[in-house]
């Protein structure tokens, strides 16, 4: 039964299984490690902060999905480094944020809103206005500033649905052969001029400062062309990037499950080999407080610690551990009865040997395969209990997890609504974080139990 | 030992379990539960009194009302006892008591479907819908297990074999929950076949209400059979392995039985005791899964009864579904216990 660590490790290498299973693995720590880097902590701790995520569209589906359909979906954009042009001409002085992009889409943008913050003295007029593609110059915006004695810093947004875009687009109506009633900015700006249907090509979006016998400086513009698809995983109902909920919580689920497996199998070792070791009364006593522990029903348990405790992720790793060790405990116990039989045990204990020494010394590394089988076994199971705590809204709300973003799509509605890509992602991520320990575990119990092996 | 004495260690351990559980439950939402009993009572004071214009029209001023009142509650707590901290003794032997015989008290804010809000009537209105769906799902996951794992045992390394064991080990990673999610998508947005949400529309009272209940547990059952029964197969196959390697099959495959006979009858009766184990405990632990297998259905049972409860901080429910759980829990693993011991000699005897 005891085998040497060099043989375990032949025969994983040649387990096709266990190989596969530590590939997976590799790959999650790549992404873990990718996502701390990539992806500073402060953008994952903004997660549950609504006004973080205000400039992303709603619902928007994945940008990649684009390329399997005929009808391309409008991109969300967000422009935010314009071409810059400033000239003087005696008095007035103009300063020009030109936003030049394509549009090569087959519906419609759900908005656009321009974004600023201008510093100046007296009262400039803002300008904004669009080049199409069909050569066509669209006045947008013609408004001054509120008026200022003194230099100032006034930051706005101009959105779509104002009213004065709505007024000036009607003023220009002669530009169009169809009926701009009840239609909406983006729907007029970005339609050709001979049907309402969205018109392909280069815009570009020019937005004028002029101001009479002053310095005038925009800063932080930024035009947003709302759309309805955005990054690689799309958003959600509460406009969160879902790319980096997904990253961040590769290596949050490693750590729960990792940490959890480890714990809860040491503490299983530890206290089965002690009482198999001891025997008797001893033996007897904790084989009952193992029955209590076990015959306790986890998940009811789990919520309730959870609801009147903490949810805080350590404390919960804490709850996974204490239903987690019972069944390590029940196998380790038997197996330290009969390896207490061999004859080296004995001459050990005649000696003199310490009992501490003989467990430490003897008995627990003859146990560590198995051992090792059991973490791996373990991971998956604890890390689908904290995702099913998340999904029942019990999760902890500082460390979003793939649970608790399947918890919002359940609330959201998500699945009735069609929102694959809110559901599919994280599901899949669970359950790959799961396959890989299953193979590795899988692979090790074969080494560990030649009975399997036929 | 006998079985006579294996059975009484059984049932005080497992009663000693209950104990446990009941007095960890009472003693993790003791102190919530106690100000919300004693609000309880401050109100049902409060609107006596002041449903009764004379008492309020023989006080002179409202501040002697006031105390009066407040003198009442006062009184109407230490009557019940509520005067004494929750975690002194006789209170927590009291609720115990009270929750033995299944006096739950009643609940918060959630009431049964008839609108009673006592807890017992709200779990004994759900519990028949949780044992339907789940009983039925283990029931046809074990057939299905029993039945494949027996031929992949039989046949190791061939074709089913290797699916069983490879689909076996993928289904046990992904979660019942977020597959629950995938088929509701499929079949409910994309394809609408199935209701997205498994509650009948209908009052329970209706005499079709039998048949709208079964027409929309079909989505829950495929789902939860399709990850279970992967499992139980290789769990099944396992067991078989080991048992087509001992002597007694081999000898038979020597004298000339038949191949099916063998696994059907001689091979699978020597599995048996393990897997009826399993069964019962598979039994009692889907229950348990039924908290979320359930809260993403909608499906009226005790399962989303929980999810409800902790959502809105019900205690009396939160105690009574635990309870309740924790009984059915302790039964089957008591049966599985008693069935391990009826087929297995050597487990009474060690």
């Amino acid at each position: 039964m005891s085998i040497s660590p060099q043989e375990i490790k032949n025969e994983f290498v040649r387990s096709r299984v266990g190989i596969a299973g530590l590939s997976i693995l590799g790959i999650l720590i790549l992404v873990s490690i990718t996502a701390m880097v990539a992806i500073p902590s402060e953008t994952f701790s903004q997660w549950n902060n609504p006004s973080n995520w205000i400039s992303y569209p709603k619902v928007a589906i994945p940008v990649w999905v684009n390329l399997f359909l005929i009808e391309k979906i409008p991109e969300h954009k967000i422009l935010q480094n314009p071409v810059e042009k400033i000239e003087t001409s005696g008095d007035i002085s103009l300063v020009s944020h030109q936003f030049g992009f394509s549009f090569d889409y087959d519906d419609f943008p759900n908005d656009f809103i321009y974004e600023f913050s201008a510093k100046y003295s007296g009262s400039p007029l803002l300008q904004i206005s669009v080049i199409r593609p069909d050569g066509k110059t669209l006045n947008l915006v013609s408004t001054s500033l509120p008026y200022s004695n003194t230099e100032t810093m006034h930051t706005e947004r101009v959105f779509s649905t104002d009213d004065s875009i709505r007024k000036n687009l009607f003023l220009q109506s002669d530009e169009f052969d169809f009926s701009l009633n009840r239609l909406s900015a983006e729907d007029i700006v970005f339609a050709e001029s001979n049907s309402h249907k969205p018109l392909k090509g280069n815009y570009l979006f020019i937005v004028n400062l002029y101001g009479v016998n002053s310095e005038n400086q925009i800063s932080d513009s930024t035009l947003t062309i709302g759309g309805k698809a955005f990054g690689i995983m799309g958003t959600d109902e509460l406009r969160r990037d879902l790319a980096i909920g997904l990253l961040w919580g590769t290596p949050l689920a490693l750590f729960i499950g990792i940490v959890v497996a480890i714990a809860s199998v040491a503490m299983g070792l530890v206290y089965g080999v002690y009482a198999g070791y001891r025997g008797k009364k001893t033996d007897e006593v904790m084989m009952r407080f193992n029955d209590v522990i076990y015959a306790l029903p986890a998940l009811p348990f789990l919520i309730i610690l959870s609801v009147t405790i903490s949810n805080s992720i350590f404390l919960m790793i804490g709850f996974l551990t204490i239903f987690g060790w019972v069944g390590v405990a029940k196998v380790s116990r038997s197996m330290a009865l009969q390896i207490k039989t061999r004859g080296y045990i004995d001459a050990a204990e005649m000696m003199g040997q310490k009992k501490s020494k003989i467990i430490l010394r003897h008995i627990l590394p003859q146990l560590l395969p198995y051992a090792f089988a059991s973490i791996a076994i373990s991971v998956p199971a604890a890390i689908t209990t904290e995702a099913g705590l998340s999904f029942l809204g019990l999760g902890d709300p500082s460390f979003p997890t793939w649970g608790q973003i399947l918890h919002d799509a359940n609330v959201f509605g998500a699945a009735s609504r069609g929102l694959w890509w809110w559901i599919m992602p994280p599901g899949v991520m669970i359950a790959i974080t799961g396959l890989a320990f299953v193979f590795i575990g899988n692979a090790l119990d074969v080494i560990v139990n030649p009975k399997l092996r036929r | 030992m006998g079985l006579k004495k294996f059975v009484a260690t059984r049932i005080v351990t497992m009663f000693g379990v209950l104990m446990v559980t009941l007095l960890l439950t009472i003693s993790l939402v003791g102190s919530n539960m106690d100000t919300i009993l004693k609000q309880g009572v401050a109100y049902q004071v409060r609107t006596e009194i002041t449903s009764d214009p004379t008492i309020a029209s023989s006080f002179s001023s409202t501040e002697e009302f006031d105390a009066y009142i407040q003198n009442q509650i006062e009184l109407a707590t230490e009557v019940l006892g509520l005067d004494e901290p929750w975690y002194s003794p006789q209170r927590i032997g009291l609720t115990m008591y009270k929750i033995l015989l299944l006096d739950f008290g009643n609940a918060t804010f959630l009431t049964s479907d008839a609108g009673s809000p006592d807890v017992r009537e709200i779990i004994f209105e759900k519990l028949p819908r949780t044992i339907l769906l789940f009983t039925t799902a283990t029931i046809i996951i074990s057939v299905i297990g029993i039945f494949l794992g027996a031929l992949s045992g039989s046949k190791v390394g061939s074709v089913v074999d290797r699916i069983t064991s490879s689909f076996a080990i993928i289904s046990s990673s992904f979660p019942v929950w977020w597959i629950g999610m995938i088929m509701i998508f499929v079949f409910a947005f994309m394809y609408q076949i199935f209701p997205a949400r498994a509650t009948p529309p209908i009052p329970a009272s209706d005499p079709n209400y039998f048949f709208s209940l079964l027409y929309h547990m079909t989505l829950p059952l495929i789902t939860i059979v399709m990850i279970g029964f992967g499992a139980w197969a290789y769990l099944v196959r396992n067991f078989m392995v080991g048992i087509m390697q001992e002597d007694f099959i081999m000898s038979k495959k020597v004298i000339g039985i038949s191949k099916k006979k063998i696994i059907y009858t001689h091979a699978l009766k020597n599995a048996a005791p393990p897997i009826v184990t399993i069964l019962a405990l598979s039994l009692s632990g889907s229950l348990g899964g039924a908290i979320i297998t359930e809260a993403v259905f909608d499906w009226p049972g005790m399962g989303r009864l929980y999810f409800e409860a902790i959502t809105v901080m019900d205690l009396p429910v939160i105690i009574g579904a635990t309870y309740i759980l924790t009984v059915f829990f302790l039964v089957s693993i008591f049966i599985a216990d008693l069935l391990y011991g009826y087929f297995d000699p050597r487990v009474r005897t060690a």
